[in-house]
């Protein structure tokens, strides 16, 4: 079964206008027969220009398959991609080899969880910026450095020029981050997809990361989807989150909307797990029960309900919807929930990383 | 990397002062000895008896050794006493070394320009029939001993199709001009096109029988570390650059996946002087391997210490190449 497709929610701060990606039932399959699994399933969401979207869930959940699927990054065999994605008016998914790479890097760009691993080891770190803008620009070898050295000053990297001699295992994990989301924005692309790129860094790093990635996106307009898992970066970042659970999509709302009144049991549980700085010492922290390995398949009702304290016998019999939901904070929310929770606001919104600049 | 060349200069001094003294206590250890293959049916116990001592085999072994460094490093190793007869050993491996560098690098060559493209093209359509086929392909190559192949090679090519000749490394009496002994290259140097083809048809045969094993591994190496390299990061950082496919091939995917094929291209050159004994006696072809191999059929100590410690003093610069260009294509180890 596949999810209607939803109509926008709400055009992004700087305007009303054409969505720049327009994600509609959106499926990846891994394998195929018996053996298939769903890793995303009948996704749709849409991001404007200069919006900031959030995809939030935890590990399996399948945010970053979907980030890999719409920029064509999947691992050629042993999957298969249904749905349409578009950008720009042009469907990504059925597009030529050739035309997908040419936008690649210079109308989407990715940058990813690990930055050493994301980094090749044995060319320069020069090169390695460079070569984008070369690719797209069309710049000699020597104006692509130079142009290469300026988008490191710009990402914070002191000294750029000896830094473009150097190689990744050289540099710091902040600095390699940094140095991804140069290659990342070089070409200045109209959208910029992070997979939890502040994962593998140190809390002090990550914070100067998010405001980083923050800056430059307001700067350039670049429109930017936020994949993680950490609701810290969603308070600090995202005009709209998007809630996945089991490859599919159980709420939407603009932050503060889901923040004061989040209205999906695993969002609220979500919530309720990141520990808070004015609770009294000792407290224990409250996860979401169970794991993913819990799951019922959707087909059988809600993925969720084994582990969710508001299940009741419905959500074991028939598959929710996603579908507007008004009766809650906010304007075009969407749930999908057959008892979702009363609307009784969680007292605060981590500020951690709002603080973090 | 000076210090780094220092060290491990001394540390190949110390392995041939080691190679030197067990291959010394073990050439003495073996049944029939000099005497007896110098005096062959006539030998009477009397002037078997004369021959040990004027030779000083009666002095204890480390005596003999120390005769034999203090001689060895004033670049004398004996004179041969087998085929050779006469001629000082070393001068009998210099002669010899030409024959044997040009067929290993040919051989080298073959395998490297045929495993590297294959054992790439074979990652990428892994499980394909290109790759099934060329994996058996290459587990026959390990399989099969290099003289098997060798004599089917010969038997094949030269003696029922006559394409190309059995033995030896130039048709005797061509006309050719000998500068470096590198039969290929003389012929190339000094313009006797004839003679350079001919020399490369003596050399096709037994480059293709002594290129099996490397080929093999090479190309099994190479293709491991393709599909190890492929699903890296930093490979799907490259295609969410956009970048074209020759960029991704050639700087993300090669420049790392040939980093374990540098490592055994050094060790395969050991291999190669192993197999060139086999090959060079097979087809006649006049070099170290055909040497030494004659070497032990007459036991011609001096030829034999020489060629081995010769031999182990190549593979032990080649591996310190191999080390250098590690260090030139992998920065990490570079900077350590």
């Amino acid at each position: 079964m596949t999810a209607q497709p939803i109509t926008s929610p709400r055009p992004a701060a700087d305007g009303a206008g054409e969505a720049l990606l327009s994600v509609r039932d959106l499926t990846v399959t891994f394998g195929r027969g018996r053996k298939a699994f769903r890793a995303v399933d009948g996704v749709d969401f849409d991001v404007y220009p200069g919006q900031t979207v959030g995809l939030v869930g935890e590990s399996g959940c399948g945010k970053s398959v979907t980030s890999l699927a719409i920029m064509g990054l999947l691992p050629g065999r042993g999957n298969t991609v249904g749905g349409r994605v578009t950008f720009a008016g042009e469907d990504l998914l059925s597009m030529p080899a050739d035309q997908l790479r040419d936008r690649r890097g210079r109308d989407v760009a990715m940058i990813f969880q690990d930055p050493l691993s994301s980094l090749n080891p044995v060319v320069p770190l020069g090169v390695q910026v460079a070569e984008v803008i070369e690719r797209h620009k069309g710049r000699n070898r020597s104006d692509a450095q130079q142009e290469a050295a300026a988008m490191l000053k710009k990402v914070g990297i002191p000294d750029p020029d000896r830094r473009l001699k150097e190689y990744p295992h050289q540099l710091s994990g902040g600095m390699r981050q940094r140095a991804l989301i140069a290659m990342a924005l070089a070409c200045e692309p109209r959208l910029l997809i992070a997979d939890e790129p502040t994962t593998a860094l140190d809390v002090t790093i990550q914070a100067q990361i998010l405001a980083l990635l923050k800056e430059l996106v307001s700067e350039s307009g670049t429109a930017l989807i936020m994949i993680t898992h950490d609701l810290g970066v969603v308070a600090g970042l995202c005009d709209e989150v998007n809630v996945l659970y089991a490859g599919r999509i159980v709420e939407r709302a603009q932050r503060h909307d889901l923040f004061a009144t989040p209205r999906h049991p695993y969002t609220g549980g979500l919530l309720a797990s990141i520990p808070r700085l004015h609770e009294e010492r000792g407290r224990r922290l409250t996860p979401v029960p169970g794991s993913v390995s819990d799951n019922i398949p959707w087909e059988q009702g809600c993925a969720f309900a084994p582990r969710c304290a508001n299940a009741v016998d419905v959500c074991r019999q028939q598959t929710p919807t996603l579908v507007p939901d008004r009766d809650a904070v906010g304007d075009d929310r969407l749930l999908r929930c057959h008892n979702p929770l009363t609307a009784n606001p969680v007292d605060d919104t981590p500020t951690v990383e709002e603080d973090a600049r | 990397m000076l210090r780094f060349i220092v060290r491990r200069s001394l540390q190949a001094l110390l392995a041939l002062f080691v190679l030197s003294v067990l291959l010394f206590a073990w050439l003495r250890s073996l049944p029939g000895g000099v005497v007896s293959a110098l005096l062959g049916e006539r030998g009477t116990p009397e002037n078997a008896a004369a021959l040990r001592s004027a030779l000083g085999l009666d002095d204890p072994l480390y005596v003999q050794y120390w005769r034999f460094l203090q001689r060895a490093l004033r670049g004398d190793f004996g004179v041969s006493n087998g085929v050779f007869r006469g001629e000082p050993a070393l001068d009998v491996f210099f002669q010899r070394l030409p024959a044997t560098v040009e067929l290993s690098i040919f051989a080298m060559i073959l395998a490297l320009t045929l495993a590297i493209p294959l054992g790439y093209v074979a990652a990428r359509r892994r499980g394909g029939p290109l790759d099934t086929g060329s994996v058996v392909f290459s587990l026959v190559g390990v399989a099969v001993p290099v003289f098997f192949l060798a004599y089917v090679l010969k038997y094949v090519f030269a003696v029922q199709l006559g394409w190309l000749p059995p033995s030896g490394r130039q048709t005797v009496g061509i006309n050719a001009t000998h500068i470096t002994n590198m039969y290929v290259l003389d012929g190339i140097l000094t313009r006797e096109w004839d003679a350079a083809w001919d020399a490369f048809k003596h050399l096709l045969l037994p480059a293709l029988a002594l290129a099996s094993i490397p080929f093999a591994i090479i190309f099994r190496i190479t293709r491991a570390a393709v599909i190890d390299v492929m699903e890296e990061d930093y490979v799907r950082t490259a295609r969410a650059k956009g970048l074209t496919p020759r960029v991704i091939r050639v700087r993300h995917i090669m420049r790392n996946a040939l980093i374990p094929v540098v490592t055994v291209v050094g060790l395969q050159i050991g291999a190669l002087l192993a197999g060139a004994v086999l090959t060079e006696k097979v087809f006649a072809f006049q070099g170290i391997g055909q040497a030494l191999a004659i070497g032990f059929e007459r036991r011609d100590y001096p030829v034999l210490q020489v060629l081995i410690m010769m031999a182990a003093l190549i593979y032990i610069l080649v591996n310190l190449l191999v080390d250098i260009a590690y260090a030139v294509i992998d920065p990490r180890v570079r900077t350590k």
